[in-house]
Formats: C-alpha cells, structure tokens, sequence
C-alpha cells in the first residue's frame, strides 16, 4: 500500500501545484488589469498612435468642404483650437509659415476651431493672414469623435490615414517643422 | 507531513482532526476534548497543511480567515479616512495639479498627505484596488479551501461511525433497545423528511445538507458583484459624463457616438401658491420660493449611417423628449438627467446708435452675441461695422483685447460708426457699461438698450451596463444567505451493538433546539434511550464551579 502510495502523492502534489499556480496567476491578472486600468482611465483617449484616423467632413470660411479621407495620399496636420486659447494663437503665425513651405510637399494643415461663429474665426484669420483651411466643428462632433480635452490638442495624419502623433500643449516653430517632416509622403 | 492512519486502518491527508471514516479522534487535542470541534467535519483544511513551496505560502495566506477579515477592516478604516476631506469630485478644482494645489492649500500638510496617499480619489487609487482585488482573492481562495473537502466529506460520509465520535457529539445517549428499534426509528424519521441510509447494525439520517453551502453560494454572489465593479472600470461599460447644453445649440453627446442633442429651452417653475397650490401657502411663506420643475426640452439626433461626423445634413432626429428630474431621455442603453442650469447667460444684445450732443437715435440694432456679422445697417443710411468681437473679454495685451472663455459673459465689441456725418466712420471699443474711444473722441456713440438672454442645462450622461450583474450578484448572495440562515443540516446516527444496546447521537450547524424537537419524536415513537445535551451538562458543571468557587 505504501509503495502505491507515494508516487500517488507526488502526483497530487504536482497537481495541486499546478492548480493553484493558474488559479492564483487568473486571479492576480484580473487584479492588475483593473488596476492598470483604473490608472489610465484619466488619460483615456480612445484614439492612439496608430489607429485609423476618424474621417469627418467640416466647412471652412470659404464654404468648401474638407473631408479628411479626401486628402489621403498626404499628410495632415489637424489642429484644434479656439480663439480665446492663448498658445493656440501664439502658434497659429509659425503654423502658417511651415504650411507655405510643407503645402508644396504633400502636407495638408486643417485647423478646426471649436464651435465659435464665423465672425469670430474669420476675423482672425483676416488678422492673422492665415492662409491655411480653417474649418469650424459647430456641433463639437469631430472633437468628440477625436476625444479631445485640453486646446490646442494637433493629430499629426500620415498619408496612409494613420495617427503618426498625438500633440497637447503649444508647439514651437521647430516642433512644427519637425512634425511636417514626419508626415510628409516619400 | 505524513498521513495518519487511523486505528480502522483508514489513511486520512495530515491535518485531520476526525478519521473520514469512522470518526475516530486523531489528534491529542481532539482526544482529550469532551465534544469533537464538527467544523469542516474535522477534514484537514488543506491551507494548514501544506507549507512548502512560495505559492503554497502565498495561497495559505489568502485561505486564511483572519487575514480576509484584516482586509476588510482595513477596507472599512481606509473608507473612513476618505471621508474626512472632501473627495476631489467635490473640490472646486478640475485639473490635476489645481486639486493637488487645492488640498495643500486649504487642509495644510495633511492635505498634502492625504493627497499624495490617493485618498482624495479613494476608490480610484490603486491600493484601494489592489486591497479588495486582495479580498476577492481571499473569498475565493479561502471558500475554495473550505468547500472541497467538506463537499467530499459529507459526500463520502460513512453510516457506521466509531462509538467514541459519537459519544463526543453534542446529542449523545444510549441504553437498551427493542428488536425493531431501527426499523420504527427509521419509519418516523422518514415520516419527518429525513434522508435515511442503513448499513449492517447503523443508521445515518440527514436533512437540509445544502444549508452548508450557504456561505459559499454567498461569496459567489460577492465574487460576482464584484466582478461587475471591475467591469466598470473598462471602456465602454460605464459612462458618466457631463454636458452643458444652452437653448438652441446642438451639440455631440459626449462618449455616445454618433449621437447629438439640442436644446429647445430651459424651464424653471416655482410653485406659486395659487391655482390649487393654497395649500402650499404657509409652507411657501416660510421658506420663499420652492421650485416645482426642472425641464429641459430636447430633441435627440442621430447620425445618419454613412454619415460623417461634422456634416451638416447628416442628422436624423430620433425624439422629441422633456427631460425632467428623475424623468432622464433614454436611448440606446444611454440615459441622460437634468442634474443642474444655469439661467440667463447673455444671448443678444441691443443697442441705439445715438448723437452724443442731441442723444437723438439714428436707429437700433441687435448683435447676435452667439453669431454676430460683420456689418449692420440702419434704417437712415447709418452702418455700423463690427471690427472684433470678444465674448469673454478679459483685459488688453499688447493692444489686443483678449477673451478668456468662447462664452459671451462679458462681450466686448470693437466696433465702427458711419452715419451720413460721418462718412469716414468713428472708431469704438464697447463693453458693457463701458466706452472706449481708442482714435479720439466720436460724436456718435452706441447706447445699451436691453439684452436677450439663454438658460444652460446642466445634463448628465449615464449608461451603466454593469447592473445587470451587480443585481444577479446581488441575488445570489441573498440566496446563499437565506440558505444558511434558515435553513439546517441535521443529522442522526444510531446504532444497535450485538447486545441490542442503542447509540444515539445528533448534530446540527444551527438550531439544536429544532433538531431536539424532531429527536423527541423520535425517540418516543421508537423507544429510542434517553439523550442528553452535553453542552448543557458543561455549561452546567462550568456554573456550579464557578458558583462553588464564589461561595468558597
């Protein structure tokens, strides 16, 4: 009876170990998980690099339409904004000056504005001289479509549609170069 | 460990307390002891045992009651502590650094601590997590620890048990009996629902042995809800966002895509005292005004299918709907409630363009403080150019007025006045109560006449898809309590020696008064021999000491 005995007790003690490894490593997992994502929760945008970007159409001063698929095959540089955000404006001049340069090579810039009227938008773009396409998201859908919190919030598209990069806060005149230079087609 | 054989000749895993098969005392404790401890029918509870490897160690420590029972108590004192400060929801501050600010400075450095420990956020923070993922852990481990083996005792339980584990049973007597003492014992055991087996010289009845799952059909109901809490915290399944919606504007809803809502206005009725509401008459004299309704009338949109977000013809109105407290607009799994307003936020504002010496008008006109255009014309030939406009404006910087929000709190207009006198246009910076006259003084000036004003609600967005799982936790655990509160495991053995001497003993979890009930029937139907409660009889010995020690 003994000697039956041990190696039936060695299995069960394999097996006892094996059962309590998974049932400790499903239960340790489901724990990290919720912890991992309780912790990003706040910063939870559900657009990442990578992703498909939402397409949208939206109306600029000039009454055009601008649907973002349209320009597949370029680069786009979508930035977010409103007049009464101060670093919006302070970047506003050195994004114009790198679309003069960057529109040659393939690299659309879509500034949308947040839901102001269109004197308020044209009468800062005639101020400002802008030259790019601005085009106003009246409902907040496409913000909402992009999870966009803090202004200026820029979503650098590549020409396959991608997100190449998710910018908040103001950008210098380099960063802005930089960043055309990433997207711009080969 | 080794196992223990017992003197049937049964091995039994170490750490049992009472042979699986006869009942026999193993252990010198158990020996030495008037009445067997019954939990968990003396089976070796397997987390006691084995201590070996680091999982054995890690999985021995949740098995532990002790240890669950630490976890919620430092559960409920972590709650308390959160409860001291405000939680960061309450605080008047919406970016992380200004809450973290906003403890510092209002609570001093405790507000610093009690920031930088996650209280301000508790049920957010990841220690607190992390202790009830501990305390789920613990209710499954420690419940697996404990069902197994009892489910396998009971399941294997023997008829014939050893006389010493029957003498040591709580309900215990013996005496002499007649031939037919079992079968009449048996007939009326029976006849009292019990379920009865026999084997050789014994008899084994037993009742309600599913009230012993109770406890673990609880804390599968607990693991569930729990569970359901955890869902909460993945995308998709909980939503609780708000939206400021002003009367006419549309606006996406926030986390519900494709989905948009408007604003047809805002209502805040009072109750007035009057037309069948005297009889709120004193109460509103008291306390002044008394509000009766919140209503926001809106109409939901949907996007239409291939439609892309930002289109304008791209929306179909789904329904028209009055949402009032308590009464939200429910779509799609999405409810949306009235939860707060604000009333009357600047919408138009209307002014006269009046010669300043003869204050005699030249016309009137309104700007639209939510779309105004660039020029208005008045009706004798006088034009009035808007040159900026500055909804919020806060002050000048570099010579530019500034606006600090897109919302017309404080709208400053630059504007130009041409009237036939002057043709050339007179240069003007309006804002409210206020005239600037950047370019030299004017003739003409514009005079405030009135303003149009909006109300704002303040909606909320709900969806909670985990309810349905809370509540079937819910029920489950009522179920797994209602089982173990009331309902028994009972149980009789009753044995007859080659002598025709009777052993007779009885266990139940709970309710011995019960289970002596069903005994008496019993034991007077088949003149079975007299018991005894030995617990009685210690409890009883244990006073008389005391009492011979107190008169001593």
């Amino acid at each position: 009876m003994d000697e039956r005995a041990v190696p039936q007790k060695n299995d069960k003690k394999k097996k006892r170990a094996v059962i309590r490894t998974v049932i400790l490593a499903i239960l340790v997992a489901a724990v990290g998980y919720t912890i991992y994502n309780s912790a990003t929760a706040e910063e939870v945008s559900l657009l990442e690099v990578g992703d498909k970007a939402p397409d949208f159409t939206l109306v600029d001063l000039e009454g055009n339409n601008h649907k973002l698929s349209d320009y597949e095959g370029q680069g786009v540089f979508l930035n977010f904004w409103g007049t009464w955000c101060k670093p919006c404006v302070k970047e506003m001049p050195a994004m114009d000056r790198q679309y003069e340069t960057f529109s040659n090579e393939g690299v659309q810039v879509l500034a949308i504005n947040i839901a102001q009227s269109d004197f308020e938008v044209q009468s800062f773009a005639d101020q400002y001289g802008l030259s790019f396409p601005i085009v106003i998201d009246k409902t907040k859908s496409v913000m909402t479509a992009y999870s966009i919190r803090p202004l200026p919030t820029t979503v650098l598209v590549n020409p396959e549609g991608n997100i190449q990069r998710i910018i908040t806060g103001e950008m210098t005149e380099q960063d802005i170069e930089g960043f055309m230079e990433e997207i711009k087609p080969e | 460990m080794e196992n223990l054989q017992c003197q049937c000749g049964h091995m039994n895993p170490p750490g049992t307390n009472l042979c699986e098969s006869c009942g026999r005392s193993l252990t010198e404790k158990e020996q030495n002891s008037k009445l067997v401890d019954m939990r968990y029918e003396g089976t070796a509870r397997r987390s006691q045992t084995y201590n070996k490897s680091i999982i054995d160690k890690i999985w021995n420590f949740f098995s532990s009651v002790k240890v669950g029972v630490s976890i919620i108590i430092v559960l409920l004192v972590a709650a308390a502590i959160g409860t001291i400060l405000p939680q960061q929801a309450f605080v008047p501050a919406t970016t992380e650094a200004t809450i973290k600010d906003y403890y510092a400075d209002t609570y001093g450095s405790i507000g610093r601590v009690y920031h930088y420990l996650g209280f301000h956020d508790l049920y957010s923070s990841f220690w607190f997590i992390a202790l009830v993922g501990m305390l789920a852990i613990s209710l499954i481990i420690a419940s697996l620890d404990r069902f197994v083996p009892l489910y396998k005792s009971l399941k294997n339980q023997r008829v014939l048990r050893h006389p010493s584990f029957m003498d040591k049973q709580r309900i215990y007597g013996s005496g002499a009996g007649a031939e037919d003492t079992l079968e009449k014992a048996e007939v009326k055991l029976k006849e009292l629902k019990y379920n009865i087996r026999t084997d050789k010289n014994g008899l084994l009845a037993e009742k309600g042995r599913f009230s012993r799952w109770g406890p673990y059909v609880n804390h599968i109901g607990l693991i569930i809800f729990l569970f359901g809490v955890m869902l909460r915290m993945m995308p998709g399944f909980y939503v609780d966002e708000s939206l400021w919606l002003r009367e006419g504007e549309t606006r996406a809803i926030p986390e519900v895509p494709g989905y948009y809502l408007e604003s047809k206005g805002f209502e805040l009725e009072n109750y007035t005292g009057e037309g069948g509401e005297e009889v709120f008459g004193e109460a509103l004299d008291r306390v002044g005004t008394v509000a009766k309704n919140y209503q926001t009338d809106v109409v939901l949109y949907q996007k239409a299918e291939d439609a892309l977000p930002g289109a304008a013809d791209g929306q179909e109105m789904v329904k028209e709907y009055p949402i009032r407290v308590n009464q939200p607009l429910k779509f799609d799994g999405y409810a949306i409630y009235q939860m707060d307003y604000r009333l009357d936020e600047l919408k138009a504002m209307t002014f006269a363009l009046t010669n300043k010496e003869t204050e005699e008008s030249l016309g009137e006109l309104t700007i639209d403080l939510i779309d105004p255009v660039d020029t208005y014309e008045l009706e004798n030939g006088a034009t009035v150019e808007l040159l900026g406009y500055y909804p919020d404006f806060s002050g000048f910087e570099d010579g530019e007025p500034q606006t600090a929000t897109p919302l017309p709190n404080n709208p400053g207009f630059l504007v130009k006045l041409i009237t036939p006198e002057t043709p050339e246009g007179e240069t003007s910076f309006i804002t409210i109560q206020n005239t600037v006259e950047p370019l030299g003084d004017n003739d003409f000036k514009l005079t405030f006449l009135s303003a149009d004003t909006r109300d704002v609600s303040g909606l909320t967005v709900r969806k909670d898809s985990t309810l349905p799982i809370l509540g079937l936790g819910g029920l489950i655990f009522m179920i797994g309590v209602a089982q173990g509160m009331y309902f028994n495991h009972r149980r009789f053995w009753i044995q007859q020696k080659a002598d025709g001497t009777i052993l007779l003993a009885g266990h139940t979890n709970k309710n011995w008064f019960g289970l002596k009930k069903d005994l008496d029937q019993v034991v007077e139907y088949a003149s079975l021999p007299a018991y005894t409660d030995q617990q009685d009889e210690i409890d009883k010995a244990e006073k008389a000491e005391k009492e011979g020690e107190a008169l001593s």
